[in-house]
């Protein structure tokens, strides 16, 4: 896994693996999420991969009525919302992801600092896996 | 250390058109602009030769998508007479028109060209809601579209942090949407022109009419807690907080700075001029503010040598409720925190002490993306020389305002300043 490129195509490919994968400069100690192939901080190309705990709190988020064609059809409507947000990780660093296990038809009831843990959700698309980063209370 | 930044000769505005913005089925984007052209080529008080025009830079954002149509830069130029001069279509997402028009400067402050055409179009109507959502989503960042973010839902879970951090709510923003409303009615180029109180009366209306039960709204605000009268959409973005799909096209005409009076005796010039670009929201490090408008806010107060007090009204990119109070704080109108107690307190109304979104804004002037950073200036080029009839703001010595475009989720935002002297 040290040979993968610093790339999204890699943090795709450790998703569909159940890993969560970072990257941290060994030259400042910058670290990534994720990963960049050059480090924004001192510019240095000498990454290393960086298993994340997949521990966090909630900074934002949003329960979405009405969503993309894609959500439509997994059945998420104005009756079935989903719930995505951006979560801030025990290691510092944020992403983008569905948060499950949320009672969506009352947002008001969902609060920023919520402790969270990852999971992944994997779905076929043809012969390809696909997998989302999602979390749960 | 950055230098100061300025302009290689002055630059300035002598004429600026726009079509109402609308749903438009009967026209496509090449009819729009040609409407906002004519109306440009009357607000030239001396008038302007089409043919002594140098060069077009138009903003687009999404026609490869809406209209398949990818290369309106010669299409437009061809249809307003204009070919065989360079024509050049610029892409910032929803705030591409701003830098067409900062294209524009850039090639006249040059010296290269002396008489530039810049403007925007968008036609989105003739999609589904739907189809929109996804052809405006192309500007999320990747992270955001993989796990379904859609633009209600980024600044819906901006509005989340701003609360949690700031101690805001939606009451608060119900304040931004109210004051939106009642400067509409006033501009005859808005697309919704009724107050949220007209649309109250409206709705009664049409439930007497029907035999309906009356509804029982004690006020403005209770009307925008009611889910039925103003669903969700992406908490706690409801419909009310969102703008609308639009189409339309904008435009302005700049020159050099030495030749503006041959033009009119009235010009306007641009005094400060900022670009900034920004991260996804994961990258973000405070999801309560735009890094890219704080760059542009910088780099134009920069120029000017003017500080954000010296704005004596703006434009701002409402988007979204939400959008307005977060962009207030990045200009320096208010510090952070306190630009939704300003709103409450009305000090973004008309008649206060920094109107905002005299227009309407996005949110009810309408928002066809490509053409808003034009229409923007528009709306300034209007009060600074007291044009704007019956939204006119009362302050008799109008004379420095501002407009702030933005793209994608903050991805690249603008800041213009006019000054009339």
């Amino acid at each position: 896994m040290e040979n993968r490129a610093f790339s999204d195509v890699s943090y795709k490919q450790f998703l569909n693996e159940d890993k969560l994968m970072g990257c941290k400069c060994k030259g400042c100690g910058a670290l990534y999420l994720p990963p960049r192939p050059i480090c924004i901080e001192c510019y240095s190309s000498d990454m290393e991969w960086v298993e994340m705990k997949g521990k966090g709190k909630l900074a934002a988020f949003t329960a979405i009525y009405v969503g993309p064609p894609s959500m439509v059809a997994e059945g998420f409507n104005r009756k079935n919302p989903y719930c995505v947000g951006v979560v801030e990780f025990e290691e510092g660093v944020k992403i983008d992801a569905r948060i499950e296990g949320l009672d969506t038809k009352n947002p008001e009831t969902i609060k920023v600092g919520m402790p969270l843990t990852a999971k992944f959700l994997h779905r076929t698309e043809g012969e390809n896996m696909k997998t989302f980063l999602a979390f749960e209370a | 250390m950055k230098r100061r930044r300025k302009l290689g000769r002055g630059v300035a505005v002598v004429g600026v058109g726009m079509t109402p913005f609308n749903v438009y089925k009967d026209k496509d984007s090449k009819d729009l602009f040609v409407e906002a052209f004519k109306e440009m080529l009357v607000s030239v008080d001396k008038g302007v030769d089409p043919k002594d025009i140098d060069a077009l830079y138009l903003g687009n954002f999404t026609s490869d998508f809406f209209v398949h149509q990818g290369h309106w830069g010669p299409i437009i130029s061809d249809i307003l007479g204009l070919s065989p001069i360079p024509a050049t279509r610029t892409e910032g997402a929803c705030a591409s028109s701003a830098l067409a028009f900062r294209e524009g400067v850039f090639a006249v402050a040059s010296g290269f060209y002396d008489i530039v055409l810049v403007g925007g179009v968008e036609e989105m109507s003739k999609r589904t809601t739907e189809e929109v959502a996804e052809g405006l989503g192309l500007a999320l960042a990747p992270y955001e579209m993989q796990v379904g973010f859609t633009f209600p839902a980024v600044f819906g879970a901006l509005a989340t942090a701003y609360f949690a951090k700031y101690g805001a709510s939606r009451e608060h923003l119900m304040n931004v949407t109210i004051k939106s409303h009642n400067n509409a009615p006033l501009n005859p180029r808005a697309q919704f022109k009724l107050t949220i109180a007209d649309l109250m009366n409206q709705k009664r209306e049409n439930a007497k009419k029907k035999g309906e039960p009356l509804p029982t709204w004690k006020d403005e605000k209770d009307f925008l807690r009611d889910p039925k009268a103003n669903p969700p959409v992406a908490w706690p973005m409801n419909l009310y907080d969102c703008c609308p799909i639009s189409d339309g096209a904008s435009c302005a005409l700049l020159v050099a700075e030495d030749i503006a009076r041959d033009f009119t005796d009235d010009p306007l010039y641009v005094v400060g001029l900022g670009q900034g670009s920004g991260k996804g929201l994961h990258a973000a490090k405070d999801l309560t503010c735009f890094e890219a408008t704080r760059n542009a806010a910088q780099e134009a107060y920069g120029m000017s040598g003017l500080k954000p007090e010296d704005i004596q009204f703006a434009e701002v990119h409402d988007c979204f409720s939400i959008a307005e109070i977060i962009h207030m704080e990045d200009l320096g109108f208010f510090k952070p925190g306190e630009a939704y107690k300003a709103v409450e307190n009305g000090l973004t109304r008309l008649d206060g002490p920094i109107p905002i979104n005299t227009s309407g804004g996005l949110k009810c002037k309408g928002h066809p993306v490509g053409a808003t950073g034009v229409a923007q200036l528009e709306e300034l080029w209007e009060q600074l020389r007291g044009k704007a009839g019956k939204r006119q703001i009362p302050n008799k010595n109008l004379r420095i305002g501002g407009a702030h475009n933005l793209g994608g989720t903050g991805g690249t935002c603008t800041f213009t300043i006019l000054e009339r002297r």
